[in-house]
């Protein structure tokens, strides 16, 4: 690829390019599975009116606890949520849980993540305090990916800075 | 008419005295800078089929030079002299008249797949060339990287920086509304042509990382349903799991300097430390270990330091360790909450994200903590990523409410020069990396 230049009067410099072309196709998560917990709007098995069943820990206990900016403080109001959790959960042994730990848009993608755990672990730890099995819940940090709401004001962040209880059936292991 | 063109050959003459004064030279540091005028005409087709190929090239170059904000290109409606034979003395005298300061000549061969291009650049008021002339041969489907390369050679020798051009950058594609929206990686160039998509959007990806030399990309993925981090080879597209202890979420992966240590968050319970990695080993070790957050870890360009950022002290601030852990000194003290620092590659400034008063900046500032400039202001900007000379900060902007999209924009560290970098897509997360060889 290298070749003099003859031209005058400047000396003309040569180089070569490696143009190796990334030929490479886009692949598209071939073999990604998505295989994540169960989203805390979809997937609700039973009637609301069935105490033992998820659409009722959902609706009539509550899978959420909310929180202030930039806090993972529980509230009274989010404690006396995690206690009706923990009798259900207590109540219906078959079923495992996911907390999943969100924040609102007004951080960053980092901290949220950290901040969601956070979150998440203070739902946890508290459910653990009113006896459930530790090893029923596990915990995620989706940071500020997740937002329920889409409105750029108070109203949606309260509502988006949370921890979700996602129930899972079953109890392996 | 008359008049006024007669006055604007005036006023362009007043300005290229000002030029005139002394060498072809910017000085980027300057606080004020008057694009510098060039004049890029067409390449010489040096066959029939060459023509083509000869607009495309010159107005990529045209685009990266006055990209930089540095450059006003000289409409070619104001020529006097045409360049249609690339051996032919340059008449400079024709070139000074419409006060080009800067000339870019060249000539273009195509030849089956392949693309040759050779050019001289002008320091018109001189009545000399710049330089060398230089010759780039390449594949035509790479035909645009011939372009940067030439840009990048006409930056170089202008302003006396290494160039930037010839650079790719690696970012989250971004569809949809902000509660549905749908994230995969790409790759790009540094000018947003040539877009390729890395992974699928089943799973969230988060936060990709060149490594130094762009072999290859650490990334987050929620593909398990959890956080954990990859690595990517950018050649084969072939990835691997890096960190993915049980009951953890790992995230903010960086690499070292040398490519075989990776920095990164690890969350155990409510506790979010700094973790390092030997890629090859596999072998892991613990930096930080307060209960507070400690995350966004980005090494010094000589890799002997770690600037980070921690709520230790009640908010967000930036701070600096050693590479191996233990004492870190606090850098920001600045009104607000500071993150995502990330170490410049010339290992004098550090950029960061600042909020403040409800609004998102991108700055810089020193590594002791002085000298901090404010680049944007805006509802969010976040994730700033060094171009590779260190002169230009690439970043995302989220704009607000349910409409709300992310867009990448590119700002000089002076703060001037702000655009968006055109995507197929909204794209956050950038990550720049190095200029290719």
């Amino acid at each position: 690829m290298i070749r003099t230049f003859p031209l005058k009067p400047a000396l003309l410099l040569v180089a070569a390019l490696g143009m190796a072309a990334c030929t490479n196709a886009s692949r598209f998560g071939d073999d990604v599975t998505s295989s994540g917990p169960l989203d805390g709007t979809a997937g609700l098995a039973g009637s609301a009116s069935d105490p033992a069943s998820p659409a009722y820990f959902q609706q009539t206990v509550g899978d959420r606890v909310l929180f202030a900016v930039d806090q993972s403080t529980l509230t009274p109001q989010g404690r006396a949520t995690l206690d009706g959790q923990a009798v259900w959960l207590l109540q219906n042994a078959d079923y495992t849980a996911v907390i999943e730990g969100h924040a609102d848009e007004q951080g960053t993608r980092e901290y949220n993540l950290a901040l969601g755990a956070r979150r998440a672990d203070a739902a946890r730890a508290y459910l653990i305090s009113q006896g459930v099995q530790s090893n029923r819940l596990q915990v995620v940090s989706y940071g500020k990916e997740r937002p329920v709401e889409v409105c750029s004001t108070e109203a949606c962040y309260s509502q988006n800075r949370r921890a979700v209880t996602v129930l899972a059936a079953g109890l392996t292991g | 008419m008359m008049t006024r063109v007669f006055l604007a050959l005036v006023l362009a003459f007043a300005a290229a005295q000002a030029w005139a004064q002394g060498p072809l030279r910017i000085e980027i540091t300057e606080g004020v800078i008057e694009p510098l005028p060039v004049a890029i005409p067409n390449l010489v087709p040096e066959t029939a089929e060459s023509a083509q190929m000869g607009q495309q090239i010159s107005r990529v170059i045209a685009a990266d030079l006055v990209g930089t904000g540095l450059f006003r290109e000289i409409s070619s409606d104001a020529y006097i002299s045409q360049i249609s034979d690339f051996a032919a003395p340059v008449q400079y005298a024709d070139w000074k008249a419409i006060n080009a300061q800067a000339l870019v000549t060249g000539a273009v061969t195509v030849s089956g797949s392949n693309v040759t291009v050779k050019f001289r650049l002008h320091d018109v008021f001189s009545d000399t060339e710049l330089g060398d002339g230089l010759q780039f041969a390449g594949t035509t489907d790479g035909w645009r990287r011939i372009a940067h390369k030439v840009a990048d050679v006409v930056y170089s020798r202008i302003t006396g920086e290494t160039g930037y051009f010839d650079s790719r950058v690696v970012y989250v594609s971004e569809t949809g509304p902000k509660d549905n929206r749908r994230k995969r990686l790409a790759i790009m160039d540094y000018d947003g042509a040539n877009v390729q998509y890395l992974t699928g959007s089943e799973a969230i990806v988060l936060a990709p990382r060149f490594s130094a030399n762009g072999d290859r990309v650490l990334y987050t993925s929620y593909e398990t349903g959890f956080p954990r981090i990859y690595v990517l080879d950018v050649g084969s597209v072939q990835r691997r799991v890096l960190e993915s202890q049980e009951g953890t979420m790992s995230f903010a992966p960086r690499f070292a300097p040398d490519g075989q240590t990776v920095v990164y968050s690890l969350s155990q319970g409510a506790n979010t430390d700094i973790w390092a990695m030997n890629v090859g080993t596999g072998q892991s070790s613990r930096l930080t270990s307060a209960p507070s957050i400690e995350t966004a870890p980005s090494f010094s360009p000589d890799g002997s330091q770690i600037v980070f950022e921690s709520d230790r002290s009640g908010s967000q601030q930036l701070y600096i360790m050693p590479a191996t852990g233990g004492e870190a000194r606090r850098i920001s003290f600045g009104e607000g909450r500071y993150g995502t620092p990330v170490w410049s590659p010339r290992g004098d400034l550090i950029a960061f994200t600042k909020q403040s008063k409800g609004r998102f900046h991108i700055g810089v500032m020193r590594t002791d903590g002085s000298e901090e400039r404010l680049l944007t202001a805006s509802f969010l900007d976040e994730g700033p990523t060094w171009s590779p000379n260190g002169r230009v900060i690439m970043f995302a902007r989220e704009t607000q409410g349910a409409a709300g999209r992310s867009t990448l924009y590119s700002v000089d560290i002076t703060g001037r020069n702000l655009r968006p970098v055109r995507t197929p897509e909204g794209g956050s997360d950038p990550s720049w990396g190095p200029l290719q060889r």
